[in-house]
């Protein structure tokens, strides 16, 4: 495989700088991932050519900047074969995103009784909109179990599937397992009970060609920082028939078509959901990001990370004392592991001297910590940038931990 | 000795190892080493939650003095908690309200004590004080 990693490298700045004196490993990109020059420079060319407020005035800088803001929504309709661009809205990200289904599905089709399912290895994001919900509406929550190998219960779910389900709610590779969730089958379940289905996939969409048709998933949201595009942006595709019944959830600005102290009605789609000035330079970046992915190409990026996850998981294992949780068979992008004897704070604290970031503690997945018992885990994340040598390196940091440790 | 003086005395010793891992070394030597916690107090009320470590957090008044006891669940916290026993441990209320902490700070565990590291070490030095003002405030309306 001739994957161009030197020259990948060179696309991010920010991996040749050192911290507390070693070279940077950065292995949080679970957390996000680190942006390429191409989307940076994207942005400032907003800024220094073309700022101007989108879908207003009839200048010139208007209309170009619109123009470029809504290239990004044809991009993104391509990129997840969406049917029509009105089917993609943009959001701050994935937990805005949610946030908004929560409320605007919540209001135009749930009352009391209705159930909504989630799982067991959601990240908060996708727990807490569906709670306050269920505060609001009186809708039931209910969960599917996660298994001792980190991989959903399958035949529980068929039990908690019923003609009260309105929506399923998961997500597609967890933050914290890695596992990847056998998204067709739920959505299949899902919609022989006439249920919809929200992927959250925001850990997934840099990871794997997703393609939202095939998937025939009714909602797909994902974050731009997580896959090298900039921070507040972010997607939520939406089934045009939901979207176009479902009620705007923020008003003004955009949304609206006209207003008089009376009455107001509002855009159609996709406009009706993005109310206010929404942040199109960081949209644009997105755009740019998008570009660099498929200019990598999303296949070759799969392969690589398969090989470096693989690799990693191979040193770990060797290491010798170490628990990984989430070993199902279908799992990938990242690994969650604790060393025997020590906490995840220790290590993480110590291998951060070292200049390797890792992420440690629950990984805003509480419920998920419960399950397993555990105050949280070391979390090494990967991205299109990581190479083996980095790997060695948080190798010789854990050894190096281990020793501290006596 | 005093809470300036068992400071500078902790500041002394950490400033003979210039080198990161042997300062961690010794940290982790001290957490070890740390007084077992006594298991009736490690409560829910004792407890000081940080986002990614825990500290619990047991105090006592004997003969007009504040006395405490803590632990963690994390090592390098635990090292630090047992420094700040040290230091702050039987003492009287006004010595823990007027003290002034440098040790932290100067023995390069600065990043420790942050809020945003959210290890509890914060809460629980506020604890220590809330406990001395209360305790105070408690001994002048006897």
């Amino acid at each position: 495989m001739n994957y161009p990693i030197e020259d990948i490298r060179k696309d991010f700045p920010i991996l040749s700088r050192p911290v507390n004196g070693r070279p940077l490993v950065y292995f949080d990109n679970g957390a996000t991932t680190q942006t390429p020059r191409q989307v940076v420079e994207a942005m400032s060319q907003v800024y220094y050519e073309y700022n101007s407020n989108i879908h207003r005035g009839v200048h010139t800088l208007s209309n170009i900047c619109t123009e470029a803001f809504e290239a990004v929504r044809q991009k993104i309709t391509t990129f997840i074969n969406a049917t029509e661009t009105r089917e993609v809205i943009f959001t701050r990200g994935t937990t805005e995103a949610i946030n908004l289904v929560a409320h605007s599905f919540g209001e135009t089709y749930l009352k009391a009784g209705d159930e909504i399912i989630i799982s067991g290895m959601e990240h908060h994001s996708n727990i807490v909109p569906w709670q306050m919900l269920q505060k609001r509406r009186g809708i039931q929550l209910k969960v599917i179990p996660v298994l001792d190998d980190g991989s959903l219960d399958m035949g529980a779910l068929q039990e908690l599937v019923s003609p009260r389900t309105r929506l399923v709610a998961v997500t597609h590779i967890s933050n914290v397992l890695g596992t990847i969730n056998p998204v067709e089958e739920i959505i299949a379940l899902a919609h022989q009970n006439q249920a919809a289905v929200l992927i959250d996939g925001a850990q997934a969409i840099h990871h794997t060609k997703v393609d939202v048709q095939q998937l025939d998933c009714d909602f797909y949201v994902f974050s731009g920082h997580k896959m090298y595009g900039p921070t507040g942006s972010g997607v939520l595709y939406g089934k045009e028939k939901w979207l176009s019944e479902m009620a705007p959830w923020q008003g003004g600005g955009e949304m609206i078509k006209s207003v008089t102290f009376d009455h107001f009605t509002f855009n159609e789609l996709p406009y009706k959901f993005e109310a206010g000035t929404p942040d199109y330079v960081a949209t644009i970046g997105l755009g740019a990001a998008v570009d660099y992915l498929q200019g990598v190409g999303l296949d070759a990026i799969h392969q690589y990370e398969e090989a470096l996850y693989a690799y990693a998981f191979e040193q770990l294992s060797a290491f010798g004392g170490v628990e990984f949780y989430g070993t199902a068979a279908n799992r990938g992008s990242l690994i969650s592991f604790l060393i025997k004897g020590i906490h995840p704070f220790d290590a993480g604290t110590l291998i951060d001297k070292m200049g390797i970031a890792v992420r440690t503690g629950h990984h805003c997945a509480q419920p998920l910590m419960d399950r397993f018992g555990i105050p949280g885990t070391i979390r090494a994340s990967f991205g299109l940038y990581n190479t083996r040598s980095e790997v060695d390196a948080l190798m010789d940091g854990l050894a190096k931990v281990r020793q501290l440790f006596g | 000795m005093n809470i300036k003086e068992i400071q500078d005395e902790i500041v002394e010793e950490f400033s003979m190892l210039t080198d990161w891992m042997d300062r961690y070394s010794l940290l982790i030597e001290m957490g070890n080493e740390l007084d077992n916690f006594d298991e009736t107090y490690r409560t829910e009320q004792n407890l000081i939650e940080g986002c990614q470590s825990k500290v619990w957090l047991h105090a006592w008044i004997e003969d007009g003095r504040i006395r405490f006891m803590a632990d963690s669940d994390a090592i390098i916290v635990k090292g630090i908690v047992s420094l700040l026993i040290k230091v702050m441990d039987d003492r009287s209320p006004d010595e823990i309200l007027q003290s002034e902490l440098f040790f932290v700070d100067k023995i390069g565990l600065k990043e420790h004590l942050s809020p945003t590291r959210s290890n509890g070490l914060v809460s629980m030095i506020k604890q220590m004080r809330m406990y001395a003002l209360a305790y105070k405030t408690k001994m002048e309306n006897q």
